[in-house]
């Protein structure tokens, strides 16, 4: 199968699934800053996203991308460093047209990856997973987003761990948005700076996005520490 | 006026593939800042053979930037910095200071293993090119030069395909010793005529094929090669290779 064959294939599988993950992240981020104008529409949002099999089956599509993405990133590496050679250059100078990102990727993913497991037991496993296994006790209701985000937010750590996880996820778009454009062979003379540019801009307009509901939330805390009630 | 400068050369020594390989050192005292970095290396060869010390291998040919055959990393970089895209032999003195340190090593790639010191074994691009990197022609009594009309961008453009020379800096820079701005060239120099058009689905099938059995990594895009290639190809070449593969896939 020339998906896992050849160099090329391989590379359009982590193109595929990091584009499709890209607009996934774009899909989040917008849910996301609902939370701060309307708690309430928030929390129809996660709703609507609860334990519906529509979000079950999306959820576990996702989880194949990310699981796709990350396997073949490391068969790739592996591969790239065994190409590469044993012996190593006593001197080396970065050019300037290679930004440090792409230089980076896979260590990038790691903490990304990081992340999303902090952010996954922050979240799906007292939401999503807390309504399938109907987990009880829990501080909040399980489709009460908007307190979830309320009481995560407002703890430092979790906060600055955020913020190091939207600045990696930040540097990984930057690049993989247009290498993934450029896998698919959907750049050239004329368009690879316009690729570019539309990369930088989508990457950051996402991040700022997520960074925007962190930061509303933290500086909420300081501000009225009690947490609002929302209607679910 | 040229004036003369004096420096230190590290040089990198190794006896065949298998060996650990090492730096040796000499100081070289007033050479002309005139002198290309190859004569340099000759002057450097005649003061070792003087001594009665083995002179340093490497590659080299026309000493004109069209052959393709030197390949030194010089100082982090293949082929030394220049303003513009240029290969070792239009490297020259005054490109350094007096009183530097000029480290000199080979290609460093598990594809290019070395042969000895810094001559590498590139035979691997030619294996590639021998996979598809040409048209099959009957040849006879010669066409008719306007008989296949091409657009003038689209000639330009093959032109500058295919003036890669086939160095290997683009492997050489490449973190993932990958081979693809070279592969991507020789693919796109016929692709882009009338006259490739035919066979650029098997070409690119059977040139990424070779690429890839021959040990070359995968590329993700960090422009490294474009960089430092001294024949300025660009990246456009590696998109338009993925696009021309993908089609050939996708059809079969």
């Amino acid at each position: 199968m020339w998906l896992c064959n050849s160099s090329v294939g391989r590379k359009v599988v982590m193109s595929v699934t990091g584009l499709a993950l890209v607009l996934f992240l774009t899909f989040h981020a917008c849910m996301n800053v609902v939370a701060i104008f309307s708690g309430e529409s928030y929390n129809m949002i996660c709703k609507f996203l609860g334990a519906n099999w529509y979000a079950v089956v999306g959820t576990v599509a996702l989880g194949a991308l990310v699981v796709i993405h990350f396997v073949y990133a490391l068969l790739l590496t592996l591969q790239n460093r065994k190409a590469r050679g044993q012996s190593r250059y006593a001197v080396t100078s970065k050019p300037e047209k290679v930004e440090w990102a792409s230089q980076n990727m896979f260590v990038l993913g790691i903490i990304i990856c990081l992340g999303l497991c902090l952010h996954l037991f922050n979240f799906w496993w007292n939401m999503m997973a807390a309504e399938l296994l109907h987990t009880t006790g829990l501080a909040h209701a399980p489709a009460d987003g908007y307190a979830w985000i309320e009481e995560v937010f407002s703890n430092p750590v979790f906060f600055g761990l955020y913020l190091v996880w939207f600045c990696a996820l930040w540097f990984h778009l930057t690049h993989g948005i247009w290498s993934g454009l450029q896998t698919l062979g959907l750049s050239g003379k004329t368009w690879f700076s316009r690729i570019k540019c539309i990369s930088q801009v989508w990457s950051t307009l996402v991040v700022l996005m997520f960074v925007a509901v962190a930061v509303f939330f933290f500086v909420k805390s300081f501000i009225c520490p009690s947490p609002t009630c929302y209607p679910l | 006026m040229a004036k003369n400068i004096s420096f230190t050369i590290r040089y990198w020594k190794q006896n065949g593939p298998k060996d650990t390989g090492h730096f040796d050192e000499r100081e070289m005292h007033d050479i002309p800042d005139d002198t290309s970095f190859l004569e340099m290396l000759d002057i450097l060869n005649e003061q070792l053979i003087e001594d009665g010390q083995e002179p340093f291998t490497f590659d080299h040919d026309c000493r004109e930037g069209i052959c393709g055959m030197c390949s030194l990393y010089i100082n982090g970089t293949p082929h030394g910095k220049t303003e513009r895209g240029a290969t070792t032999c239009q490297l020259y003195m005054r490109r350094f200071n007096d009183g530097d340190v000029i480290t000199v090593e080979p290609w460093r790639s598990a594809a290019f293993p070395v042969i000895k010191d810094c001559m590498v074994d590139r035979s691997a691009f030619d294996k590639i090119i021998a996979a598809g990197g040409y048209t099959t022609i009957r040849t006879g009594q010669a066409q008719d030069a306007n008989a296949i009309l091409i657009p003038k961008e689209n000639a330009d453009e093959a032109m500058d395909c295919a003036t890669c020379i086939g160095c290997g800096a683009c492997v050489a820079a490449c973190k993932n010793g990958s081979a693809m701005l070279f592969v991507s060239s020789k693919v796109s120099q016929l692709a882009l005529l009338p006259q490739g058009r035919p066979e650029a689905a098997k070409r690119a099938k059977a040139m990424i094929a070779k690429m890839d059995e021959l040990g070359f990594g995968n590329c993700t895009n960090t422009r490294a090669c474009e960089a430092v290639c001294p024949k300025s190809e660009s990246i456009a070449n590696i998109a338009r290779l993925n696009r021309e593969f993908l089609k050939a896939k996708i059809c079969d």
